[in-house]
């Protein structure tokens, strides 16, 4: 069997939903175990291992939050279009289901990036909120995602809902550039980032181990909180089929 | 060829024409407009000097607001009678059919508000400079209102609620609004504005490629 049709064949299993139930069962227990380790990790090395600031003094701390919820924040943006975009394309359930599970949690992490950040501003810039690119600009992102999931509470339909939904989110994409580079094109008040090249950092290692470990601890517990509604997305959705009526059948034996 | 240019008339024609027999539908937007450009003066006070500084924002959030509300004309006429049903099953390219609509919308809605935002702007006695710089952002960026509108429109229509309509579409004007607003303040001190008349241009040149084939595909997925 050439690689291209073992490729394929491995796609649609992916794609079916009792082996994505199962096989998520798995990623996600790993997932929530990375998660775990690399947020301890990270905290103890951004609260208490690294040195304060010379100019920001303990305040910087919070960039241990702010910058890997803002990282994600836009990271699940694009991945809500692009599994949008792939359930339009070829019909895929799943990836439906990803696109609308992702939304909630986009959202989670930008009002944690805003707030976050609104926190560090007040002692920093003498107020929670200035009207600058690149906050107005993450404002929209905010607003992006709670119209995303108002569209999706007004269709009936689930899988008009998500196409729907797609086509909205990959609109809304256009403006994902905008928010990343508002630092670059625009003189803002918000800082530069910190991590724009990887072999020349303009931050010290002490203080950037930390903040890859609490980069990580985020995207894996994105992971792991997708794959739980996932998960019961999919049951919900399959709930007439044979597979779930005999997992809930299993269930019941073990419980009883 | 021809017969694509000949059907994009024809479409043009025929919503030129509804909206003419229809009055009230494409008056009562631009009242909606001049109304809400009225009502700064009335809560801010009219101390002309403030007023000054405002007005060039006023009239784009006016125009932002007017947009929202006549948006829904573009398909639910058409949406409500079923010939939109008969439009996807022509044999015509439904892309086609869409551009015809939303040229038909700029043209009884952009336009005429442009006219207008300049009366209101001769009249409230906005800088010559400001003013220039007011009509080009408003002649780049009302065609990407119209475009971008459609594709929520397509998507919203026959649910129930404008207000899912206003929700969805603001943030995604946003952008145009952030650029023409750069291009005014930078006019107003008499700087140049070019680079925010190529971004402008850039997103509309974006927004006709793009926003009718999204149009298109939203009103398969309604009306499926």
């Amino acid at each position: 069997m050439s690689l291209y049709k073992k490729c394929h064949r491995w796609f649609h299993q992916f794609a079916s939903p009792k082996y994505f139930y199962d096989i998520s069962h798995i990623i996600s227990k790993y997932a929530i175990v990375v998660c775990i380790i690399c947020f301890i990790a990270g905290l103890y090395g951004g609260l208490i291992l690294a040195p304060a600031d010379y100019q920001q003094g303990d305040s910087f701390r919070i960039m241990y939050v702010h910058v890997p919820a803002a990282w994600m924040a836009l990271f699940v943006y694009v991945v809500m279009a692009v599994a949008g975009g792939i359930g339009l394309i070829w019909h895929i359930k799943l990836a439906e289901i990803v696109a609308r599970n992702s939304a909630p949690i986009g959202a989670s992490f930008t009002f944690l990036a805003l707030v976050s950040g609104a926190i560090w501003g007040k002692p920093m810039w003498g107020a929670y909120w200035v009207w600058d690119a690149r906050l107005t600009s993450f404002l929209i992102l905010f607003f992006l995602y709670l119209g995303y999931i108002a569209l999706q509470s007004a269709f009936e339909d689930r899988r008009v809902a998500a196409r729907a939904g797609a086509i909205l989110a990959l609109v809304g994409i256009v403006n994902i550039p905008i928010i990343h580079y508002s630092v670059e094109w625009w003189s803002t008040l918000h800082q530069g980032s910190i991590i724009s090249q990887i072999d020349k950092p303009t931050v010290h290692m002490s203080m950037l181990i930390p903040l890859i470990f609490m980069v990580l601890a985020f995207k894996t517990f994105y992971v792991t909180s997708l794959l739980i509604r996932v998960r019961t997305e999919i049951l919900e959705y399959e709930s007439n089929t044979s597979w779930v009526k005999q997992l809930l059948r299993d269930y019941k034996n073990v419980t009883n | 060829m021809n017969e694509y240019l000949n059907i994009f008339f024809v479409i043009l024609r025929r919503d030129l024409t509804l909206a003419f027999r229809n009055k009230s539908e494409f008056i009562n937007p631009l009242m909606f407009f001049v109304i809400i450009i009225i009502l700064f003066p009335l809560a801010f006070g009219s101390d002309s000097a403030l007023l000054k500084q405002l007005t060039s924002g006023i009239i784009w959030i006016s125009a932002l607001l007017a947009t929202c509300l006549s948006l829904e004309a573009i398909f639910r006429s058409d949406f409500e009678d079923g010939s939109i049903e008969q439009l996807t099953l022509a044999r015509y390219p439904l892309t086609l059919l869409v551009s015809a609509k939303v040229t038909a919308h700029w043209l009884t809605f952009g336009l005429p508000l442009i006219i207008v935002a300049l009366l209101t702007g001769l009249v409230l006695s906005v800088p010559s400079q400001t003013m220039l710089a007011l009509l080009i952002t408003l002649l780049l960026g009302t065609p990407v209102l119209s475009l971008i509108g459609a594709i929520t429109v397509a998507l919203t229509i026959g649910l129930r609620g404008g207000m899912l309509l206003s929700l969805l579409i603001l943030p995604l004007y946003m952008p145009v609004l952030i650029f023409s607003m750069l291009a005014v303040q930078n006019a107003t001190v008499g700087q140049s504005i070019a680079a925010e008349i190529y971004f402008l241009s850039g997103i509309l040149v974006l927004a006709i490629t793009l926003a009718p084939i999204t149009t298109a595909a939203a009103l398969r997925i309604r009306l499926s």
